[in-house]
């Protein structure tokens, strides 16, 4: 008999003040930039300063968004800790790289080279934690968070583990956003958050964040949402989305007037927006909302509309700043999000009401 | 649930040969293939040694045919290589006959070219197509672009030393849960100045042929090197009269929690992931009669990994040898390559000698086989273990 997996908590760091427990994008930070950094809680008030000081802001965002998920849990400690992060601690290891180059393999450091090991987060959170239990990462693009999902949910249906901490996490680094202007893959011009998706150029803004979660196989009182399937694709063209999207739909004893809520991955750029745009003419009867302009683009992005889906689950309202299109909804019971980076990548995650 | 989860193909290119038969000749031959760097310019040149691939990048995109507007990182290239002769091996013509996903493992995934053209992206525009190229994840999409997977499951796991354990086991439970009936799964890792110089910062490189479970280890040899191999369910393994190679029988990932770089005294993770691997195979350790060690030569692994061996198999701790000697470590890629080694020693009923070893560790007792073998083997238990307190431990069987 497989168990259900509930989402048991939630902590989200972004460039919203999504860290406080009671927020839910009331006020919004509306942003003019193509690089959009997080909002910084207060670190040292869960980390040690000194500690906090060495640490990589990866780190320090994903072991503080650890422990926040934990605490909201009511939880110790997990099972397992599994990340998702589609660079890692970038910065170290633009440090590291510039280093090398700069002196000439010499008066090198190990620090740097450390912290820029992809699983350097999920590796301090097992300390911090003491949790000697599974621990993974995964670094596939788009798909690192859903592929952290994907091995929670699994375990969990198997009974393997009880409380399992997910997360995706990454940090904005100098140099990568730098490169990454000269190839288009981020906006050449400053856009308004609100007006991300008719900039009508190419890129997107780009954005860090750390969004962590305890999934379950126990529903309890604290519970935000089940997680009923994620699915993951390494390719599908822009004509296939839909009919893919509805064999989905089918695999999961569902029609399209089931869906409440649609959260697509919009991000703005003109060349690949596409992919969305069909599914949300298919499902024009349907509330829908976006969340790039608000923690814009990252490889874990989507780990913030997981943080998003699952609050509007609990809570039962979407915020208005999160609105795609305005449909009136008596409750919100399944909501299923979509999410993509440049054609690659695909994830649907469906969660449902507990 | 799926019971069995086979093994029906294996491809591999390391420092000690570019097809899995090249590997098994220099391993039973105790023929290494440790030198010095020739193909990254590195001030450690005559401080190091390396595990080093013959071919040049060119050479490798010329076998793969690509254009010469390719963007591939040298990760990409070998993974490429292996992963085919893989599909090859395990007679696969249509790849999407079946539910197949793949993955893979990499911790340095672009950093090759990164590093090459840091500064350079900033002036030159030729340059540029590697900048997408960078992130873990890519190496893992041409994989499987190469292979022809598409709408599949396809992911990469980045573990640093224990990555491609993990691999193997993720697909095992894939298989075995009934989400996909076949699944390439294994990892690439490329030398870079990054590497060298990072394994150079934390004074864990040895100057000369590294040397595991001796007493006077300097440390390790990086290497490069990548492989796979292929996991089919019992349902394909039946419908397609597949021949089996072994199996995968039992794996355990546990954190040591320790430390982010160094392993703790007793081993206490390393002793977990072999626990667990025990458990899932439904074994003792009187059942394993082979452990294919992680055995980096660093003072720390041996020692730690050395007494959770102890901690596990008591007094009878079965024949163990470390392969790292042979093919230096290849991080993300090692617990692959040990892999394909282990199933090698299976099929043949060998165990490799534990190269360049002189002196016992003072620490225990335990003395990795010193000489090439030949035993009856029905299991091997293989082991990575890696930065972030990362342990894994695969057992492979002859038998399901």
């Amino acid at each position: 008999m497989m168990k259900k997996v509930y989402i048991q908590s939630v902590a989200s760091i972004s460039a919203q003040k999504t860290f406080e427990k009671d927020y839910f994008l009331e006020e919004i930070e509306d942003y003019e930039a193509n690089v959009i950094n997080v909002i910084n809680p207060v670190y040292k008030d869960y980390i040690p300063p000194a500690a906090a000081r060495r640490m990589a802001k990866g780190i320090k965002m994903g072991v503080v968004a650890s422990k926040i998920a934990l605490h909201d849990a009511g939880l110790e400690s997990v099972d397992a800790v599994i990340t998702g992060t589609g660079m890692g601690c970038v910065r170290d290891s633009e440090k590291f790289v510039s280093a090398i180059i700069d002196n000439d393999e010499q008066y090198l450091t190990p620090t740097s080279f450390i912290q820029s090991t992809h699983n350097t987060v999920g590796g301090q959170i097992a300390l911090e934690l003491q949790c000697k239990g599974y621990n993974f990462t995964y670094v596939h693009a788009s798909n690192s968070f859903e592929s952290a999902l994907f091995d929670a949910k699994l375990q969990l249906e198997l009974n393997e583990e009880k409380n399992i901490l997910i997360g995706g996490v990454d940090e904005l680094g100098d140099h990568t956003t730098k490169i990454n202007k000269l190839i288009n893959h981020i906006k050449a011009e400053a856009v308004k958050s609100s007006e991300l998706l008719v900039s009508n150029t190419t890129g997107a803004v780009y954005g860090e964040g750390a969004n962590f979660f305890v999934l379950s196989n126990e529903k309890k009182d604290t519970c935000y949402a089940e997680l009923a399937s994620v699915k993951m694709f390494n390719t599908l063209a822009e004509e296939e989305v839909l009919q893919e999207f509805k064999l989905f739909l089918k695999e999961n004893n569902l029609k399209v007037e089931d869906i409440d809520l649609l959260v697509l991955g919009n991000n703005g750029d003109i060349e690949f927006d596409g992919y969305y745009n069909n599914l949300s003419k298919e499902f024009n009867n349907t509330q829908q909302a976006y969340y790039k302009h608000l923690c814009g683009e990252f490889h874990t992005a989507s780990s913030f509309a997981f943080w998003l889906a699952s609050k509007v689950l609990k809570i039962q309202s979407l915020p208005e700043v999160a609105k795609l299109n305005q449909k009136t909804i008596a409750t919100y019971k399944t909501v299923l999000l979509y999410n993509q980076y440049r054609g690659e990548n695909h994830s649907f995650t469906l969660l449902k009401k507990c | 649930m799926n019971k069995g989860v086979a093994i029906t193909g294996m491809g591999i290119i390391s420092a000690i040969g570019n097809n899995v038969a090249e590997n098994y000749q220099s391993l039973i031959k105790g023929e290494k293939g440790i030198t010095r760097v020739s193909k990254i310019k590195t001030n450690h040149v005559n401080d190091i040694m390396v595990g080093e691939i013959d071919f040049t990048n060119e050479a490798l995109e010329q076998q793969l045919g690509l254009s010469s507007d390719n963007n591939y990182s040298r990760t990409a290239l070998l993974g490429v290589i292996a992963a085919k002769q893989t599909i090859a091996d395990a007679k696969i013509t249509d790849i999407n006959a079946y539910k197949t996903g793949l993955i893979s493992a990499t911790s340095v995934g672009g950093m090759d070219m990164t590093e090459r053209y840091y500064y350079e992206y900033l002036e030159n525009e030729a340059t540029r197509k590697y900048i997408k190229g960078h992130h873990a994840g890519d190496s893992t999409q041409k994989i499987a672009s190469q292979l022809g997977i598409e709408k599949s499951l396809v992911t990469t796991i980045s573990t640093a030393c224990s990555s491609a354990a993990n691999a193997i086991m993720l697909g095992a439970r894939l298989i075995k849960a009934g989400k996909l009936d076949r699944v390439v799964v294994g990892g690439a890792d490329c030398l870079s100045k990054f590497t060298i110089n990072g394994f150079k910062t934390l004074m864990i490189l040895s100057d000369t042929y590294n040397t595991p479970f001796d007493e006077n280890r300097k440390g390790l040899n990086l290497g490069e090197a990548a492989a796979f191999l292929v996991l089919e369910s019992d349902k394909v393994v039946q419908a397609e009269n597949k021949k089996v190679l072994a199996y995968v029988k039992g794996y355990g990932n546990a954190n040591d929690a320790y430390h982010q770089t160094a392993s703790s005294e007793n081993g206490d993770g390393a002793t977990l992931a072999m626990q667990k691997a025990l458990d899932v195979a439904n074994y003792t350790p009187k059942d394993i009669d082979y452990i294919n060690a992680h055995g980096t030569a660093t003072g720390n692994n041996d020692l730690s990994e050395g007494r959770a061996i102890i901690r596990i198999f008591g007094e009878e701790v079965p024949d163990f040898s470390s392969t790292k000697a042979y093919t230096g470590h290849t991080l993300a890629a090692a617990g692959a390559i040990e892999a394909v080694y282990s199933v090698l020693a299976l099929q043949n009923n060998v165990i490799y000698p534990n190269l360049n070893f002189k002196t016992p560790m003072k620490e225990f007792r335990i003395k990795p086989q010193l000489e090439l073998k030949e035993k009856a083997l029905q299991t091997v238990m293989s082991n990575s273990f890696g930065f972030g307190g990362n342990c894994s431990t695969v057992i492979f069987s002859k038998e399901q």
